[in-house]
């Protein structure tokens, strides 16, 4: 019988299926834990006396609730709040009393955790990947069935490695097309989740194909799937392909040798067979794809850069425009920005960087916008410095941090002020998402970057097009790369290589 | 876990907005603690409490007894957005039993069904109709799986059922699970090395 790549992972992890009165029980190869929705899952399975089950499947990071500021001469990290500190402290015993691997401030690994899971090789085609965090999806860029769970789940996960899950239904988003180049990752998402509504993938895994999807980066393929709970889907998938091998062969936990041509063998399988039927079928063609941005407080209320506000079609929509301070009919261009933040989850990996910095390179940011970029890990943080994107951010005026979730959740102490306009890549809008009442524009980095430069909502085209360093343009040219070869080759290999044992 | 829930009577309290986020039934700077006590006082916060930390005199939930209306009826994809189970225990804490909506993210109803709070998806015909009558007693009849209003007919409802019986007990599945772990130990044993 014809399967989705979906059905293929779900069957390889079926302890017991599913029946009419109980759920399936489902293993779990990889369970990442931070530090905001795990310490009441510890106190469950204490309360109950059960140990971790599996330690050697459970890694932890600091990330939600850490300051993105360096520590001080004291050596004091300065925590927004006690009852932050007290939470990552909390976590670090918890991580010490279960011998769970903890990523923590004096590792070299740290970093926000579904971007440290990739690039460590933890995350891996054909795994189910579960996090306290609804943002896992971004490892189904990999071919993983990877989801968020809450907390309760994340105690039955710690105290038997599996979950009781019905089987959600399984749609297909296919974007076909080229993608002009300036066209990102970020842009398919908000123009996926615009056609899919904010609702309209919720009770679905969506698989993401077609030529468009093909053609994005590991990296681009990642900000596609992280944004499928935008949609309402608690997962998104990508097939494997040469890209998905390359981009991991030589990373930490990843097989090695003759085990690594064997695991990629088996990864290469995991596709959806031809004939293989879905509930739901979207397609989206890739080429009309332009540079997008949200004009709302959901993340489908997104349109093409330079597309005026929309007149209201509810009371919804009339509520979000008024909390935004847009007129239908007007652009949203017209509004001076105060706050861009460059990082997340979403797009705080390397080529989102570079992407923020082929844009700001000789430019400046524009007096009374702050702009503050915040590397997705250590990794990324080593990598982008040792290619100079810190002095890049640092010289046209915007603040380099150390890496953490910062201004996307805002929990930290980095958040946007009342009624303050940022333009941001993360992946929420929400009103109050990035301080209270903070208003959210949704793009990529380029976006964000120019509009950094003018001050306003800025399609970032024209100063792609005039990057004084074309060389450089690296993210955007691996958007339209073709090869695996140029994703594997010695310059896509930075992350994690210099730690790999 | 939770207290069972069984049958439930009670007014409602309607909020209509469409995609009510987690970040509004409870804003991420209240997910710093490493307890899950005390966060009614954090539900919807931002929606009841000035800058200052006083009550909006004109915000509907702090307007109403909790104890008398403990069914919230809320416009469609409530809940969508973050996995935080602290909305489902921010909801319970304040004084909610059940939630019913046109659409329920999918985390939160997970969630939701693991702390005693029942999440119930309803028709538009039968959302309109409740919320015409808030301050009407409404019945939720777990073990029938029906809601009743007055001498409306009842309407049923689906729930899965493995919830259903947990939340009929007032117990976590954790237990059940538990019991599964020597077929657990069967599955890692029985796993070839290169699929993972």
């Amino acid at each position: 019988m014809s399967k989705t790549l979906f059905d293929k992972v779900w069957d390889r992890h079926i302890v017991s299926p599913q029946t009419a009165d109980t759920p399936a029980v489902l293993y779990i190869d990889l369970h990442l834990v931070h530090e905001v929705t795990s310490p009441q899952a510890f106190s469950e399975i204490a309360a109950r006396g059960l140990p971790v089950r599996r330690p050697d499947r459970t890694f932890a990071t600091l990330d939600h609730s850490t300051p993105t500021l360096p520590a001080g001469a004291d050596g004091q990290r300065p925590y927004f709040t006690d009852a932050a500190r007290a939470q990552v402290e909390t976590l670090e015993a918890n991580c010490a009393r279960h011998g769970i691997d903890l990523s923590g401030w004096d590792s070299d690994d740290r970093g926000v955790v579904h971007v440290m899971g990739p690039e460590l090789g933890l995350t891996q085609p054909g795994m189910t990947v579960v996090c306290g965090d609804s943002h896992t999806a971004t490892h189904g860029a990999f071919g993983a069935l990877a989801f968020g769970i809450g907390t309760s789940e994340v105690g039955h996960v710690l105290a038997t490695q599996c979950l009781l899950q019905n089987k959600p239904k399984a749609m297909r988003v296919t974007v076909n097309g080229r993608l002009q180049p300036s066209v990102s990752g970020k842009d398919v998402a908000l123009a996926v989740i615009a056609r899919l509504g904010f609702g309209g993938g919720t009770g679905y895994v969506i698989e993401y194909a077609g030529d468009a999807v093909r053609s994005l980066d590991m990296e681009g393929r990642m900000t596609l799937c992280n944004m499928s709970i935008e949609a309402g889907a608690r997962a998104g998938m990508i097939a494997p392909d040469a890209f998905t091998v390359a981009w991991l062969q030589g990373r930490r936990h990843t097989p090695k040798g003759v085990a690594f041509a064997r695991a990629a063998a088996d990864w290469l399988t995991l596709k959806t067979d031809a004939g293989a039927v879905f509930d739901a079928e979207i397609e989206i063609d890739g080429a009309a794809i332009r540079p997008m941005a949200t004009w709302g407080t959901t993340p489908d209320a997104g349109a093409p850069i330079g597309a005026p506000a929309p007149s209201p079609r509810n009371a919804s929509d009339e509520k979000a425009l008024a909390y935004m301070g847009f007129t239908p009919g007007e652009a949203t261009t017209a509004h001076p920005v105060d706050v861009v933040f460059i990082g997340s989850c979403t797009n705080g990996r390397l080529p989102d960087l570079r992407a923020a910095a082929d844009v700001l390179r000789g430019r400046k940011v524009r007096p009374g916008v702050r702009m503050l970029v915040v590397p997705g890990s250590e990794a990324v943080r080593r990598d982008a410095e040792a290619e100079g994107l810190d002095r890049v951010f640092i010289d046209a005026g915007a603040e380099w941090r150390i890496p953490g979730c910062s201004m996307c959740i805002a929990m930290n102490g980095d958040f946007v002020a009342p009624g303050q306009l940022a333009v941001s890549t993360s992946n929420r809008n929400f009103e109050g998402r990035q301080g209270k009442g903070a208003r959210t524009i949704l793009a990529s980095p380029a976006t964000a970057a120019a509009s950094a430069v003018t001050g306003y909502l800025t399609d970032p085209r024209a100063y792609l097009g005039h990057s004084p360093h074309e060389r450089d343009r690296t993210a955007s040219e691996s958007i339209g790369g073709q090869t695996p070869l140029k994703q594997g080759g010695a310059a896509r290999q930075p992350i994690g290589a210099n730690t790999n044992v | 876990m939770s207290e069972p829930f069984k049958i439930l009577t009670s007014q409602a309290v309607v909020l209509s907005q469409a995609n009510i986020d987690t970040d509004q039934i409870i804003p991420a700077r209240f997910l710093t603690t490493t307890t899950r006590e005390g966060l009614g006082k954090a539900a919807f916060h931002d929606w009841r409490y000035e800058d200052d930390g006083s009550a909006k005199p004109e915000a509907v939930l702090n307007r109403i007894d909790p104890a008398e209306r403990r069914i919230l009826l809320a416009g469609p994809n409530f809940a969508c957005g973050s996995s935080r189970e602290h909305a489902p225990w921010a909801l319970v804490d304040y004084g909610f039993r059940a939630v019913i909506s046109t659409s329920i993210a999918d985390i939160f109803t997970s969630n939701a069904l693991k702390n005693g709070l029942l999440p119930i998806e309803v028709d538009q015909a039968v959302w309109d109709d409740l919320a015409a009558y808030p301050d009407q007693p409404v019945t939720i009849d777990l073990e029938a799986r029906e809601i009743r209003r007055g001498a409306a007919a009842p309407v049923a409802f689906k729930v899965e059922s493995f919830a259903r019986q947990c939340l009929l007990d007032g117990v976590d599945p954790l237990g059940w699970l538990q019991a599964r772990l020597p077929a657990i130990e069967s599955y890692e044993a029985a796993r070839r090395p290169e699929t993972v």
